[in-house]
């Protein structure tokens, strides 16, 4: 069973209503199937009042799937689409925070932001504070080599997408309930 | 001219009468006080009928709604009032029952504070629901409240709770409401796709041993009539899930019975030996199923929903359609084709003949011995009109119910199936009754279960509600005392039970009774019983060491059959 559904790391990718109280609803969807939520970033997309969230969860896509169901039935849920790596355009930001002194004794800082693509946001002569946009592994990369300097803070944020699809991938779910709602065809 | 600037209290009050309540049940207190305050000026529109705890209300609630078709409407306060109805939202959630429950909330200042009686409802409340919001301003009552409505009432029906805070009841408001006709994030009525209607057509030529199973959403789609039609035209052998019973008559001669751990011989057998399913509103659960893995192995599952997550939720099916039941038999009917496979019609009949000889008739025509569950509950079925309503509590009472009595009218079977909520059974009667007035309302409920929710003979005496409430009594958690039995080595942990007179309480609170311990009694018991459209407790003594059979063992496979204590049925051999 695992072969043709093996455990790895899923997108969830949720439009939704900008209302309170979904956060919980569908966090717990996750929890009741025993699947860990990685990362979650939750903000605007491009289409004005729908919120768009990417949540990331390593388990398998029947798993995956049936949560997108699950998380698909909350009303001011709008559409839940289940991606792997392959199917999107991803990246993350990480925050990195070092002593100055180490970085500049060795004389490695222009080396290792060249090398990682990385940016540096500020220095003092205390902390030097790097910025890496990547993926997991890149941003994984640069914290190893940041470690011996003497790393003081760190903070990768949730994963952020598009897919690879020209239009938001709700653009054709919202033409369609837009038409419903002009026809009112709903029985009440 | 009326005046327009009104409190929320009371927007609330006439925004359920523009929603088509007339009926509220409910309990007051503290937060929701200015609700109850203003519902004094409405008593000629709004019935609220006082029960004695909030689950009663509740289950009251899912009872009226159940045989109504409409929401139930329950009003509480905040804290205590609001956390009672919880497992009524749980076991409406899981039975598709449209609630809407209206709680009182401290005012918005005090939100977060741990103000005296404060609970944080939504939160608690969401997993346990379609629908939770919390109110905190009277001008959001009226879109809320009709929004409500068309959630809990649409689609797969459910509940939704409303959680006003105090303020929102008090402040000032202009008056104005409409009724919600769509939401963008929610599409409760799926388009059947002609090509697959086309689809099961074809399946059920081809098919030689097909079979239907109707589960619950087939009444909720009031599609009783399509099912039998599409049953007649294409000469297919029905099965009911426990809630989809009542959805074809019991005497229908294509009714092959109900599925599941307690179910019949035939159609549970015929799981294993069916080449199609087409399973119509139900979620196959593990009470259906039995084992996962092993169900139904021969046979192209068409499963049939209007959620689309319950497709491929359970097991993975043939075919999957996202539509509406009564859409999906009045399509089919239209395409469907006479089938003829008399052998596999005769093998329902054979195995019906072995659990009439092995299992039934044992009950229903005993030589001796105290009284059978299965005797009483027929005695009554066959006394009551044939439109009477039979209601369950939880535990072998409800399985001796759904199996004994008889249906031959529509939504005449109602019972707590997901859930299994023991004390359910008393206040869904009282529902029943107050939202079906002109039927027979039969109770059937163990000992255990009346004792969980017994206060509300309370209400039934108030209110004059004619439930016929017949005590099934083995002095047992029988249920329970079953399984240690079989699985236990009748080790009987505290599941034998002291009990008070039952005939006394009742008659406290002005109820009629009647007490039957021996067969030759039953008959006339029951003519006393039914003589009078009041309320009534019957206490029928019924053997301790009763158990109900057949039996699958939970997360087995139908290979093996338990029709006794020592005697299994091998459909396969
Ligand atoms: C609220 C609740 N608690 C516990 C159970 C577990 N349970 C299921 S059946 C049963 C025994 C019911 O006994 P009784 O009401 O006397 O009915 P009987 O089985 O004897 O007909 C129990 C304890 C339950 N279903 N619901
Ligand atoms: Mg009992």
């Amino acid at each position: 069973m695992t072969d043709n559904n093996p455990i790895k790391l899923y997108t969830l990718c949720l439009y939704s209503e900008n209302t309170v109280g979904l956060v919980s609803r569908v966090s717990v969807i996750f929890t009741r199937r025993c699947v860990n939520i990685e990362s979650i970033s939750v903000g605007a997309c491009s289409i004005e009042g729908v919120t768009k969230w990417v949540i990331t969860a390593k388990t398998s896509r029947r798993a995956m799937e049936k949560i997108a169901a699950q998380v698909e039935r909350c009303i001011d849920v709008l559409k839940v689409f289940v991606f792997d790596d392959e199917e999107i355009i991803y990246q993350e930001v990480a925050i990195y925070k070092v002593a100055t002194a180490p970085l500049l004794k060795e004389h490695k800082i222009e080396e290792i932001i060249r090398k990682h693509s990385a940016r540096i946001l500020d220095i003092t002569d205390e902390y030097t504070v790097i910025e890496k946009t990547g993926h997991y592994s890149e941003t994984e990369a640069l914290l190893a080599t940041l470690k011996p300097y003497g790393l003081k803070q760190f903070e990768r944020s949730g994963r952020v997408i598009v897919t690879k699809s020209t239009q938001e991938a709700v653009t054709e779910f919202l033409e369609i309930q837009s038409q419903r709602l002009a026809n009112n065809t709903t029985n009440s | 001219m009326e005046n327009n600037h009104i409190s929320g209290a009371e927007a609330l009050l006439k925004s359920l009468i523009c929603e088509g309540v007339d009926t509220i049940f409910g309990y007051p207190g503290g937060q929701i006080i200015s609700v109850y305050d203003k519902l004094y000026d409405y008593t000629d529109q709004l019935h609220h009928i006082l029960v004695r705890h909030e689950q009663g209300a509740i289950h009251a609630a899912q009872g009226y709604a159940r045989t109504t078709g409409r929401p139930g409407v329950v009003i509480v306060t905040s804290g205590p009032g609001a956390t009672n109805v919880i497992t009524g939202l749980a076991d409406a959630l899981m039975d598709n029952t449209p609630i809407v429950v209206i709680s009182g909330q401290v005012a918005s200042d005090f939100l977060g504070t741990d103000a005296f009686q404060e609970a944080d409802v939504v939160a608690m409340t969401q997993q346990a629901t379609k629908w939770a919001i919390q109110i905190r301003r009277p001008e959001e009552i009226p879109a809320a409240v009709a929004r409500a409505f068309y959630i809990a009432s649409t689609g797969r029906p459910g509940p939704v709770v409303l959680d006003i805070a105090k303020d929102a009841q008090v402040g000032m408001m202009d008056w104005s409401h409409e009724r919600c006709r769509a939401i963008r994030s929610y599409d409760p009525c799926p388009k059947i796709n002609p090509q697959d209607i086309d689809e099961v057509a074809q399946l059920l030529e081809t098919a030689k041993k097909p079979m239907i199973i109707a589960g619950h959403g087939v009444m909720i789609a009031n599609a009783e009539k399509s099912l039998l039609e599409v049953a007649e035209k294409g000469n297919i052998p029905v099965a009911t899930t426990l809630l989809g019973l009542s959805t074809i008559p019991s005497d229908h001669p294509l009714n092959k019975g109900m599925v599941g751990m307690h179910g019949n011989l035939g159609p549970n057998s015929a799981s294993l030996e069916a080449d199609l399913i087409i399973g119509v509103g139900l979620r196959f659960d593990d009470r259906v199923v039995g084992d996962f893995n092993a169900y139904a192995p021969n046979a192209r599952i068409v499963h049939v929903d209007i959620e689309s997550a319950e497709l491929n939720r359970n097991i993975k099916t043939f075919k999957a359609i996202h539509a509406d039941a009564d859409d999906f038999f009045k399509a089919l009917s239209e395409k469907i084709k006479p089938t003829n496979n008399p052998e596999w019609l005769a093998k329902f009949d054979t195995r019906d003949k072995f659990e009439t000889e092995k299992v039934i008739n044992p009950i229903l025509k005993p030589a001796e011995g105290p009284l059978h569950m299965g005797e009483v509950i027929r005695a009554v079925a066959d006394a009551a009109p044939k439109n009477a309503i039979c209601v369950t509590d939880v535990g072998q009472n409800q399985m001796f119910a759904a199996r004994y009595f008889r249906y031959h009218a529509d939504k005449s079977f109602l019972s707590s199936g997901g859930l299994g909520t023991m004390g359910f059974g008393l206040p869904a009667a009282m529902g029943a009754k107050i939202g079906a007035p002109d039927r027979t309302v039969c109770l059937f409920v163990g000992d255990g279960g009346l004792q969980m929710t017994i206060q509300e003979l309370g209400t039934i005496m108030a209110y004059n509600i004619g439930v016929k409430i017949i005590l099934l009594n083995n002095d047992y958690l029988g249920n329970v005392r079953q399984w240690q039995e079989l699985f236990f080595n009748s080790r009987f942990s505290q599941t034998p039970l002291v009990n008070p007179d039952f005939n006394k309480i009742a008659e406290a609170y002005g109820i009629r009774t009647g007490k039957v311990t021996r067969r030759e009694d039953l008959a006339d018991a029951i003519a006393d019983m039914l003589s009078d459209d009041k309320a009534y407790l019957l206490n029928a003594a019924i053997g301790s060491d009763e158990m109900i059979f057949p039996m699958i063992a939970a997360g087995t496979s139908y290979e093996k059959i338990m029709i006794s204590k020592n005697e299994n049925y091998f459909p396969l051999k």
